[in-house]
């Protein structure tokens, strides 16, 4: 039965979620509030503190057998307890927004800037054209670079209009057949959950 | 120039040269700030979750009249996570698990038929109102010829010759061209960010812009 339930409980609701789409009446809408909106978030809270759990066991293990990095893990561990308290204990007010828009803002900006420079060497290595695909992938990369900038404009009036054309209609092509394979194994593997075929995120069954 | 005297603007600056250390090779300064940043991400996160959502959608419904007593079940799903912390009772974790992920895959199931799939073919379709000039018909037929040549292309079931094989090579074609143009995309917004962090240096910082 500990088996067994848990596979019933995925099916049962999964099943659920299912039809109230295809019926229109405000029980079934009311189902979808009650259930995507509270209960999935209570479980998603809790889950949360496990996760949170997890962070601070790992961290804690880290510091208290003084492993390489441990002060790191402490700065961390130290990081989350001041912004938490500092959004409880302000309520959200200006300090926590600085904190947000001084230290969250930047460093995000700043880490994801770092990608510029190794996107850089990597297109190097990438982009070298060694048969006709990379050749295709290196000149659409660059006419998208050039023609998204002013100088594209400058150099050919045309520039902005072809990398306009390329985005709606050879990527967009492309893309839309991406995005029904996509679809395609996202619904088989939803099926496959609900069916109880696919067990691994409940420990690998 | 004129350098900020903001404690704030300092601390975004020195955060962010921080970051940049590592262009020269990994050190600790990076780490530092590394380890900030997940450690506020985080604190922040469980913040938004706490205001946004605990809140309005839990403790209001539930402590506040009119009580919404049946919350209390999905309480109890959610407390049955922490069996994982005992041996004895681990297995608990299994049914908050299966609620939350088999009423996720039922819910999306719908939704993707619709989004990914139904309204991509609904989309590519060669309908008379896509044949109004000659430019959009030849459009029209390339976005179709090229999403059929993606999705053999795709097909492994069936041996890539004659007509097949060809189908797939010009399926290839246009996938390339789509990572191209998602690559150079991807690279223009890392470029804009990065000027975006030069020009906080530069101006709001140092004011020497």
């Amino acid at each position: 039965m500990r088996r067994r339930l848990p596979v019933i409980i995925a099916f049962g609701i999964g099943f659920l979620m299912l039809i109230q789409y295809f019926i229109p009446h405000p029980r079934s809408e009311e189902f979808y509030n009650v259930i995507v909106q509270q209960w999935f978030i209570i479980i998603f809270a809790f889950m949360y503190i496990f996760a949170l759990r997890s962070f601070f066991m790992h961290h804690i293990t880290k510091v208290k057998r003084k492993k390489e990095g441990y002060i790191f893990s402490a700065v961390a561990m130290v990081s989350v307890l001041f912004m938490l308290l500092s959004g409880l204990i302000t309520s959200r007010g200006p300090f926590f927004d600085s904190l947000y828009n001084y230290m969250i803002a930047p460093l995000q900006g700043t880490m994801f800037s770092l990608l510029a420079f190794f996107i850089a060497s990597a297109a190097f290595r990438a982009f070298r054209a060694r048969n006709v695909q990379a050749t295709l992938l290196l000149v659409t990369a660059t006419i998208v670079m050039i023609g998204r900038v002013p100088i594209g404009d400058y150099l050919w009036r045309g520039m902005p209009d072809l990398v306009e054309w390329i985005m709606t209609v050879p990527s967009m092509a492309a893309m839309r057949g991406i995005r029904i394979g996509v679809g395609l194994g996202a619904v088989a593997t939803a099926m496959k959950i609900m069916l109880g075929i696919e067990r691994s995120y409940m420990g690998g069954e | 120039m004129s350098i900020s005297t903001s404690i704030w603007v300092w601390m975004a600056a020195l955060l962010t040269l921080m970051v940049y250390s590592f262009l020269y090779k990994d050190n600790p300064f990076y780490r530092l700030a590394e380890h900030i940043f997940m450690g506020l991400s985080l604190g922040y996160t469980l913040t938004i979750l706490w205001y946004n959502y605990i809140i309005p959608r839990v403790y209001e419904p539930l402590f506040l009249p009119p009580h919404q007593w049946s919350l209390i079940f999905p309480i109890l799903l959610g407390m049955m996570t922490f069996g994982i912390f005992s041996k004895k009772y681990s297995w608990l974790i299994k049914y908050p698990l299966a609620f939350y992920v088999g009423g996720y895959a039922g819910l999306r199931i719908p939704l993707l038929l619709q989004s990914w799939i139904i309204r991509q073919v609904e989309a590519s379709f060669l309908t008379p109102d896509k044949f109004t000039s000659l430019m959009s018909s030849i459009n029209a037929i390339l976005i179709f010829a090229g999403l059929f040549a993606t999705l053999i292309y795709f097909y492994f079931s069936k041996k890539r010759e004659h007509g097949f094989g060809a189908a797939a090579q010009v399926g290839i074609v246009f996938i390339m061209v789509a990572f191209g143009a998602a690559f150079g995309y991807t690279v223009m917004a890392r470029i804009s960010l990065l000027i975006g962090r030069m020009q906080f240096l530069l101006h709001d910082w140092l004011g020497i812009m």
